[in-house]
């Protein structure tokens, strides 16, 4: 854990957010160090989505406070930095008719700002971005050609292209399928180990996850754990999935 | 050869205009096609409508709306009824589609009222209906040239952001892209074109020119750049093919113009299942 510093990637402090009375997220408090990998798992409706807009500002919580790299979110205006990779699954038009290099390139355009346009280093960032997901010979291909796994690849290298020092990913396995799971979280963990990039996923699965993040939360409304995966692992052999379950029914009794 | 598009200016006139239309129509349809909120032109063509019948009825008591273009007003009423989709999206978030319904049946509504205070149809209200070259003046070909500079200017210099709140609104938050009042712009633009389309091909007919092309091109093109240049070559070979032949083969232009647009999209139709047959493109 050398590549650590002292100002945190992400600090969450004392986020809540609510629809009424009914609670999706309760005074969320924790902090991502620069450099870690860090996996929140949760059940479905637990609050995972609602925890990364809030992250992002695409929500706004009732109370807490956000902040990234030690600036408070409402002051934070450099979203190159923040790479971001939602559950495209379900909201992405896939027969959009836009190449993999246009996709990519998308992920500069916030960087490049308005009325400029790309230059010849942004081009050859695209191409960068590209091999490094390893999707190089797709190139020209239509977004929607691809298979699940090859669209994630994609949205990652277009979160990548900005070069951010952090990577925000939102079950980004959801729609691919099992085998290239492992090759998907295999980049991840070399981008982490080798690029020195923070990461925060969140995802519904536990199993594949824990061995390759080096920090593990569970999110069900509250946080419920919080540390490195050695420990997560120790508990999870008892304690975890008697916990999960227990929240898992509290959960369906609100609905 | 005399070509007699030289000769007359009508001609000269409906040319020129139909050369831009050919290439403004397409290049926001692509946009409008891909948000998949293709009947918005549908709606917003309507509601220009209701403009034009009010500048007509207005003209019957007052010289001043007499010597107005029709052209003014009727963009005046669309980009009102650009401007009302906006706000009805905001209010039925999950409902966005009823916007378009709802600014639709109020721009027929209201023709219809101006229609028969102006005392009924005639011939100027028929053209605005289903396009006249023999109407294009002098000024519409100006009128058009502006909204022509501005529209390429506003595509040109907000592709990026364009292009990625197509795609991906959320994206495009959180890349810091301020999305509002670029979709706001846009729909202004889309509302201007709409007006200055009218006298080719007439209200009833000017949302084909935006999706047919761009539906031709959505079946063969490869990527977003694609899709534009093709877009704008199928419309502009659909403008100009069909003035042509109307005017030798004394058809309607407008019906020409849309007819000619739906066979280039069976053409690409069957090209694309031509292509699919070879086994280099199956999966």
């Amino acid at each position: 854990m050398s590549k650590h510093d002292n100002t945190a990637a992400v600090k969450i402090e004392n986020i809540s957010f609510h629809y009424g009375d009914r609670y999706v997220l309760d005074r969320i408090n924790f902090e991502i160090p620069n450099g870690a990998f860090m996996g929140i798992v949760g059940p479905n409706g637990s609050g995972k989505s609602t925890l990364i807009k809030c992250i992002l500002g695409l929500l706004k919580p009732q109370s807490g406070k956000v902040s990234f790299f030690g600036i408070p979110l409402s002051r934070f205006k450099n979203w190159g930095e923040v790479g971001y990779v939602s559950q495209k699954a379900n909201s992405f038009n896939t027969a959009f008719p836009a190449t993999v290099y246009e996709v990519v390139s998308m992920g500069l355009f916030g960087k490049v700002g308005l009325f400029r346009f790309l230059t010849k280093k942004h081009k050859q960032k695209i191409l960068e971005a590209i091999e490094t997901v390893g999707m190089t010979n797709f190139i020209h291909r239509n977004i929607g050609e691809l298979s699940g796994g090859q669209q994630q690849r994609v949205f990652i290298a277009r979160a990548l292209v900005s070069d951010p020092r952090l990577l925000i990913l939102d079950e980004p396995t959801v729609g691919v399928d099992a085998a290239s799971v492992s090759n998907f979280y295999e980049m991840l963990k070399s981008l982490n180990e080798e690029k020195g990039l923070t990461l925060l996923l969140v995802t519904h699965d536990v199993g594949v996850m824990s061995d390759y993040v080096t920090h593990v939360a569970c999110l069900n409304k509250q946080l419920h754990f919080h540390g490195n995966t050695k420990e997560f692992k120790e508990i999870s052999k008892e304690g975890f999935s008697q916990m999960y379950g227990h929240h898992v029914h509290v959960l369906e009794h609100h609905h | 050869m005399s070509f007699p598009f030289f000769h007359y200016e009508f001609l000269q006139n409906a040319f020129l205009t139909g050369i831009m239309i050919g290439l403004l129509a397409p290049v926001l349809g692509v946009f409008i096609v891909v948000r998949r909120q293709s009947l918005i032109a549908d709606a917003l063509s309507h509601i220009t409508l209701a403009g034009i019948a009010a500048n007509l009825m207005l003209g019957r008591s007052s010289g001043f709306f007499q010597g107005l273009n029709p052209l003014y007003m009727g963009m005046a009423f669309s980009v009102g009824g650009a401007i009302g989709i906006e706000q009805l999206r905001k209010v039925y978030k999950h409902y966005e589609e009823l916007a378009i319904p709802i600014i639709m049946s109020a721009g027929i509504g209201l023709s219809v009222i101006f229609i028969s205070l102006a005392n009924g149809f005639n011939t100027d209200l028929f053209n605005y209906l289903f396009g006249s070259v023999l109407a294009v003046k002098k000024s519409d070909v100006w009128t058009v040239f502006f909204i022509l500079l501005l529209v390429f200017a506003f595509v040109l210099f907000l592709y990026k952001e364009l292009f990625v709140l197509s795609f991906d609104e959320e994206q495009a938050a959180v890349s810091g892209i301020k999305g509002k009042w670029i979709q706001f712009l846009f729909i202004i633009m889309v509302a201007l074109v709409i007006a200055s389309s009218m006298k080719i091909v007439g209200i009833l007919l000017v949302s084909a020119l935006m999706t047919l092309p761009v539906a031709a091109s959505l079946r063969i093109a490869n990527g977003f750049k694609q899709t534009f240049v093709l877009s704008v070559i199928f419309g502009e070979t659909a403008v100009i093919l069909g003035l042509i032949s109307s005017y030798y083969l004394n058809l309607a232009p407008g019906g020409t113009i849309v007819m000619l647009s739906v066979l280039i999209l069976l053409l690409s139709l069957s090209w694309k299942k031509w292509r699919a047959r070879k086994p280099i493109l199956s999966e």
